[in-house]
């Protein structure tokens, strides 16, 4: 798989501040890839590194095998964290201004634009002013205008905050539908979680620098520590724990359960394979529960950071 | 169309479009109107308010000299008590009481006269009472040392210079006046052009920037362009208004003057009286030769290179101090150096280029590129030199340059930065960035 965006070491500081340090990140075309990390971390600089708002002090940034370039604005689109419309301006007409700075031409922006707003059923709305209209309305003019000229690269810094839970979903079935056709997406979000089942590959990036990147399967895979989450039914909860407290390495676990059973987390070796520890266990009680741990982003990164401390 | 273009008309139809500009546009002249009719009115009010002053005679000298006038009318209380005709002054409310007393010679009453009032008296009726004493008395004077008066007033000359330039051109006294009316007017409408227009770039930057839009914009556009366009957009919106100002100027004026029966003729009477006070009909003749003579295809041109390098000069700094504020209440701290130059400028304009066109001073500041704008234009209807005005239009033209990329600099950086008022020191690490 080629490559659609590639970020070659890249530095910004500013002032005294260093907001980006030796950061490489590359991004496969036809890939939702995850910029995380917390606030504050360089996210939002990299996005305007990307979009040309911002010149790197140092490094290189290429998109489709080209060095970026003034002409490149127009193959990406940009929905940023902090976005605003024209209060007294009329949504047709600003959407249709934003779309001819983008490049299109008034007629081609007209037709997609309707295409858009009979999408969304908001046509009614092109005579209306932003201010009469709510925050989750004009997020989604922001949206149609972000995606209108089919950029081959879409960036969405913090997408869904602002939007219902309804809206959320319709917007992320849009995203994924213009990923199937081709486009490349990127998420910079500091709620990790809330993209981590969309992303196919994530960066991390913690205080100015990129700590983790790869495939999400195989970073779980990484940070992984074969573990299992064990529900067993016993006559003797506090006996059998004990025994087998001496054969492995066990914790308590918490979850919730209807019956009383016993409740463990058990950490095999490495190498161990699990249909040991349940043969084992089947022997012992009745398993009612057995589910690896898989670890959560938000975990991976608390590590990961541990890691680089 | 070109991104450029683009953010230009969109700036132009937001201004022309807003409530205020129409409200504005077709509000301000008729406020002129209103405004210099109600001064001329005050004036006139001022004026038929004759002030009552009250004279207490002992020499009898200038009992006959007293005569009313549109500003003064006279009582005599020579016949009464002096505390009587104090306290009638204060009971009446006159304007004051004249009180010359009895001397032995001229001289000794000169200095004598006293005047009593409740507050100080105006100059100009001093001036006026002064002047019917002291022609009396100097009469007196000449009856006294045997002088006949007939021959002292048939012997006194009035010169009246005639002023022609080296090429034999007359030109008139009144000449002066002129040129300093087209200068002052100039420069005033200038500063206040760039005042109001700059402060709409400096609104319309805050608006976006808190508005937020600029995120979105800015990944279309480069920084300079938003800015360029904001600066042009807003000054043809201003331009557009001074059109329909001069159209609607031209229509009310025709208006009035067929409703109010107003026609030419009588307004140049009017003109001509005026004008009749200072001088002769020769004078007139030259005063209009002087209109004429003026160098108004260049005062035109050059009215206009300084009124867009004055603008441009001056917007991009406000466009700068929008970008680094996030309201208009914070662009207070920043106003310093927009406000003291346009101020000195003006001030230079109205007292050192009316005293002296060419003198250092007034030379100096039409070259310094804050202030040129303004002072330069107050002074070219006097005749500078063309290589002055060229010196001053290059400083100046560099500086806009220099200016400009300045506040890019400001500007790209401040649009970004939210929530934090930045100081000076702030602004000046931006432009390292």
């Amino acid at each position: 798989m080629t490559n659609l965006l590639e970020v070659k070491q890249v530095s910004k500081q500013f002032g005294n501040f260093t907001a980006l340090q030796d950061v490489s990140i590359e991004v496969p075309k036809g890939s939702i890839f995850g910029l995380l990390g917390p606030n504050g971390a360089g996210k939002t600089t990299l996005i305007r590194i990307v979009n040309q708002i911002t010149m790197p002090d140092a490094g290189s940034v290429y998109l489709d095998n080209e060095p970026l370039n003034p002409q490149h604005v127009r193959d990406i689109g940009y929905l940023p964290e902090e976005r605003g419309l024209y209060k007294t301006m009329k949504v047709g007409e600003q959407a249709l201004y934003l779309a001819q700075l983008k490049g299109l031409s008034k007629t081609e922006a007209k037709e997609r634009l309707k295409y858009w707003f009979d999408k969304f059923d908001i046509s009614h709305w092109w005579n209306k002013k932003i201010q009469e209209l709510s925050k989750g309305m004009a997020q989604k003019v922001q949206f149609i205008v972000t995606v209108l000229h089919k950029p081959k690269l879409l960036i969405f810094d913090e997408p869904f905050s602002g939007f219902d839970p309804i809206s959320a979903n319709v917007i992320k079935d849009e995203i994924l539908q213009l990923r199937n056709d081709g486009a490349t997406v990127i998420f910079s979000t500091h709620r990790m979680e809330s993209v981590e089942e969309l992303c196919d590959r994530i960066a991390l990036i913690n205080k100015s620098k990129k700590i983790l990147e790869g495939r999400v399967s195989d970073i779980k895979r990484a940070y992984k520590s074969n573990t299992f989450e064990v529900g067993l039914l016993t006559q003797d909860n506090a006996g059998i724990y004990t025994t087998i407290q001496n054969k492995f390495e066990v914790a308590p676990a918490d979850f919730k359960a209807i019956d009383d059973q016993l409740k463990m987390k058990i950490t095999l070796d490495k190498d161990a394979s699990p249909n040991e520890l349940l043969q084992y266990l089947s022997n012992t009680g009745q398993v009612v529960r057995f589910n690896e741990v898989i670890p959560g982003i938000n975990e991976i990164f608390i590590k990961s950071v541990e890691e680089h401390e | 169309m070109s991104n450029l273009k683009l953010i230009i008309k969109r700036e132009f139809i937001a201004r022309v479009r807003n409530k205020t500009f129409v409200v504005m546009t077709f509000l301000s002249p008729l406020i002129v109107v209103a405004m210099a009719s109600l001064v001329i009115w005050l004036a006139t009010l001022n004026n038929d308010e004759a002030r009552k002053i009250a004279f207490f005679d002992e020499t009898g000298l200038f009992v006959s000299d007293f005569k009313d006038t549109d500003t003064i009318d006279y009582i005599d209380y020579s016949k009464l008590p002096l505390n009587d005709a104090k306290d009638s002054v204060v009971i009446k409310k006159m304007y004051g009481l004249l009180y010359i007393p009895n001397k032995n010679t001229n001289k000794e009453l000169a200095s004598a006269i006293q005047f009593y009032a409740e507050e100080a008296p105006n100059i100009s009726v001093l001036n006026a009472l002064e002047d019917v004493m002291t022609s009396r008395l100097t009469h007196q004077n000449y009856r006294d040392k045997g002088l006949d008066l007939e021959m002292i007033e048939n012997s006194k000359a009035n010169v009246n210079i005639q002023i022609e330039n080296f090429s034999g051109e007359k030109t008139s006294k009144m000449s002066s006046y002129i040129k300093m009316i087209f200068g002052g007017a100039a420069g005033y409408f200038l500063m206040m052009f760039i005042i109001i227009y700059g402060n709409m770039v400096m609104r319309s930057v805050i608006e976006e920037k808190s508005n937020r839009i600029i995120e979105i914009i800015i990944s279309s556009v480069k920084p300079m362009q938003l800015m360029m366009g904001k600066i042009l957009g807003t000054s043809f919106a201003g331009i557009f208004q001074f059109f329909i100002w001069v159209i609607l100027g031209g229509v009310l004026l025709t208006v009035a003057t067929s409703v109010f029966g107003l026609d030419q003729p009588q307004i140049t009477g009017v003109d001509q009286s005026l004008i009749l006070e200072e001088g002769s009909q020769e004078e007139i003749k030259l005063l209009f030769q002087d209109i004429l003579k003026l160098p108004l295809g260049t005062l035109v041109l050059s009215f206009f290179i300084y009124f867009v390098g004055g603008y441009f000069l001056y917007s991009s700094i406000y466009a700068a101090i929008g970008a680094a504020v996030d309201n208009e209440t914070d662009s207070q701290q920043f106003m310093l150096p927009i406000i003291l130059p346009l101020v000195l400028a003006i001030y230079v304009g109205f007292f050192s280029v009316i005293e002296n066109p060419h003198g250092t001073v007034s030379t100096i500041f039409s070259m310094i590129p804050l202030t040129s704008p303004i002072v330069m234009l107050m002074r070219i209807p006097f005749g500078v030199p063309w290589w002055e005005v060229v010196i001053s239009m290059v400083l100046l033209i560099a500086s806009i340059v220099f200016l400009i990329w300045l506040a890019g600099r400001i500007y790209r950086v401040g649009i970004l930065m939210y929530g934090k008022k930045p100081t000076y020191r702030e602004i000046l690490k931006w432009m390292k960035y």
